[in-house]
């Protein structure tokens, strides 16, 4: 069982939902992303989600682009965050690591090498924004081989036959993505965000989580009601720019135990 | 005549193409996809399309023999086919122009765009100016603060110009930006994508659209001069002028396929917009295709004096076509373009885009080395009146 499904077991059992950050490895400098990483595992999270950055972020709002472009003005680079999460596991080895990001520098270091080194990294799923299910065919091979779990969004206007294609792709969890949109764009309706996934789990046999519009603790507690997991991105990369590398552990921790304490909240 | 259908129906020229997109705009791609496919073959949106191009546009553009280039070349027949005499001055109206009228028949009321330079905003503008709709343009910020003129003609047209402030505030940028506002605002709003690149089905879209082009000159030289050119040149940012007049090309093997990329200030120096001769396979802006990237995988920033030309992609179907051999993909500096454009000033009275510049300075080059009975196709993918600045800032005025 991979590190992201025997998580996702141990919380099913305990009747709770997983907490899964995002932010941008190397924002705002690379000494940060480690001690970022352990903040938030001390704050709550189960899964921890590294954004690797690129120069053309296409589907990220204002705030994951400036932090994009903070990482990349210390030149982070794909090995660099693997780097990252190698150090990250010489002290944790419980808490699952997803990458996340764009297509093309993954393709710049090759399929091969790059499943290779995320599998030696101690990387366990991985995300990439714009490769859709038909685009990655060999990809997801490659990671598979590799026992490293492939992860896809999907959204409000998935069909439900591009549900049920990347259900069979899909491994560790699905990401629904509640909103029309950008990263940190609108507002999330959570009774529509619940026949969603509802919808999607009559295809899909991975835990479903839903990102894009969580704010805040009252939300990830509604939307935990409905899913298996909440993803937090916007909020947390905003807590990071003003809390810089001074501050910025200490209230991604803060952050992480206002929504794990919403989250674990039981009655009403 | 070798057939040749591409791309496939997942939108692939070969390894190139496809559709590199969040899962968010899949939906609006395949209903777009859908939609362009049936009006395709519908004889009625035909007819209406080629009715705009006739009485809007003012196609078919002449093909012009420039017999005093041509002298000074001192070798092959240089031709121009003339879509600087198109209306907005270039050939970007032949693909705004057909996509507007599929934005209509999808029921959209709002069109988005991106421009470097301004000339595919002027162009969408316009379009939307005539069919009605809501029109926003993203624009890097830089480019909104060295385009002036262009950004008042848009406005003066109706449309909102965005500036576009993240990343390195260029053409690329406003591309994201644009793709950004499409995701969001999906239901009512039709991108109009100023290149052949992006996710399918745009590259075949605005392919097709432009391919008008080089379907009036398989036409008109005969017509002219008995036979097909030798070679047919176009220059190469995007690759959308050029892909409109090679596409109808690519079955005639016996006519060579020359694009003309922006050397910038050499390729040695690596200040260019040479993305097929230079670049290397990624994946940018919905599609796998030559980019110009460092190591780690991220885009860099381009230089090129033409603006039009200063994109670090290139549309799928080039990238292709150079890994067959059936195009050619050679960089001319900003020097070269800048003589050819005095050249074709003095010689012709044509005063030609800095882009199709490109074309002419690699035209005149190759010319010398030919025989006059051999006869070279050039696209003079638009008129040079937006360059004024840029050309007398080069020549040490400010106008």
């Amino acid at each position: 069982m991979s590190r992201i499904a025997s998580t996702f077991a141990q919380l099913a059992a305990a009747g709770r939902q997983a907490l899964i950050p995002f932010f941008t490895a190397g924002d705002p400098d690379p000494a940060s992303a480690v001690p970022l990483m352990h903040a938030l595992v001390r704050g709550g999270a189960d899964i921890v989600e590294l954004g690797v950055p690129f120069s053309d972020p296409m589907a990220d709002g204002p705030v994951i682009q400036r932090s994009s472009e903070r990482a990349l003005q210390h030149g982070v680079s794909l090995l660099g965050v693997l780097a990252m999460a190698r150090e990250f596991r010489t002290v944790n080895t419980h808490t699952p690591v997803v990458l996340m990001g764009y297509a093309n520098p993954i393709e710049r270091l090759g399929y091969e090498r790059f499943a290779r080194e995320a599998r030696a990294a101690g990387v366990d799923g991985v995300l990439v924004v714009d490769y859709p299910p038909e685009e990655c065919e060999d990809l997801v091979a490659c990671l598979r081989s590799h026992d490293i779990d492939t992860i896809f969004l999907l959204s409000p206007t998935s069909t439900d036959a591009r549900v049920a294609a990347v259900g069979k792709l899909a491994s560790g969890y699905v990401y629904y993505v509640s909103l029309r949109g950008v990263t940190g764009a609108g507002h999330i309706d959570t009774a529509d965000v619940a026949g969603q996934v509802q919808r999607i789990r009559q295809h899909v046999a991975v835990p479903v989580g839903v990102g894009f519009g969580i704010r805040d603790g009252a939300t990830a507690k509604a939307i935990s009601a409905v899913a298996d997991a909440i993803v937090v991105g916007s909020r947390v990369v905003l807590e990071i720019e003003e809390g810089g590398a001074a501050h910025g552990p200490a209230r991604v921790q803060a952050v992480m135990q206002e929504f794990r304490s919403a989250m674990d909240q039981t009655g009403d | 005549m070798k057939l040749y259908d591409l791309p496939d129906a997942r939108g692939h020229f070969g390894p190139y193409g496809g559709t590199f997109v969040a899962e968010t705009l899949i939906a609006a791609l395949d209903n777009l996809r859908e939609n362009y496919l049936r009006l395709k073959d519908d004889p009625a949106f035909q007819a209406e399309l080629a009715y705009e191009l006739a009485h809007y546009v003012g196609r078919p553009s002449p093909i012009y023999h420039a017999r005093r280039l041509t002298e000074k070349a001192g070798g092959a027949q240089i031709y121009l086919k003339r879509e600087d005499l198109n209306h907005t001055g270039a050939h970007k109206v032949n693909s705004t122009v057909g996509m507007a009228m599929v934005a209509r028949h999808m029921g959209k009321k709002r069109v988005i765009a991106e421009t470097g330079a301004g000339q595919h905003g002027v162009a969408s503008a316009t379009v939307a100016a005539r069919y009605g709709m809501e029109c926003v343009v993203y624009m890097g910020a830089e480019d909104v603060k060295r385009q002036a003129q262009n950004v008042y003609r848009m406005k003066l047209l109706g449309a909102t110009v965005v500036p576009v402030s993240s990343g390195s505030r260029t053409l690329k940028d406003a591309l994201n930006e644009a793709m950004r506002d499409w995701v969001t605002n999906v239901q009512d709003t039709f991108y109009i994508i100023g290149t052949v690149a992006g996710p399918h089905p745009y590259p075949m879209m605005v392919r097709d659209f432009n391919s008008v082009v080089g379907k009036e000159c398989v036409l008109q030289m005969p017509e002219m001069v008995g036979r097909q050119p030798d070679a047919v040149l176009a220059c190469v940012g995007g690759g959308s002028n050029a892909m409109g007049i090679f596409h109808p090309y690519i079955p005639h093997e016996s006519v060579r396929l020359i694009g003309v990329e922006a050397g910038g200030d050499g390729i040695n120096t690596g200040r260019h917009s040479a993305s097929l001769s230079a670049g290397t396979p990624g994946v940018l802006h919905g599609n796998r295709t030559y980019l110009l990237q460092d190591e780690n995988g991220q885009i860099i920033e381009t230089h090129s004096i033409s603006a039009g030309l200063d994109y670090p992609g290139v549309g799928p179907e080039h990238a292709w076509l150079k890994d067959t051999g059936r195009a050619e993909y050679v960089a001319v500096t900003d020097e070269e373009a800048l003589t050819a454009f005095h050249d074709l000033c003095r010689l012709e009275g044509i005063i030609p885009a800095l882009e199709s510049s490109h074309a002419l300075a690699q035209a005149m080059k190759m010319a010398a080395h030919m025989d006059p009975e051999q006869i070279l196709l050039v696209n003079l993918s638009g008129r040079g009146d937006k360059d004024m600045a840029t050309v007398a800032a080069h020549m040490g005025m400010t106008l």
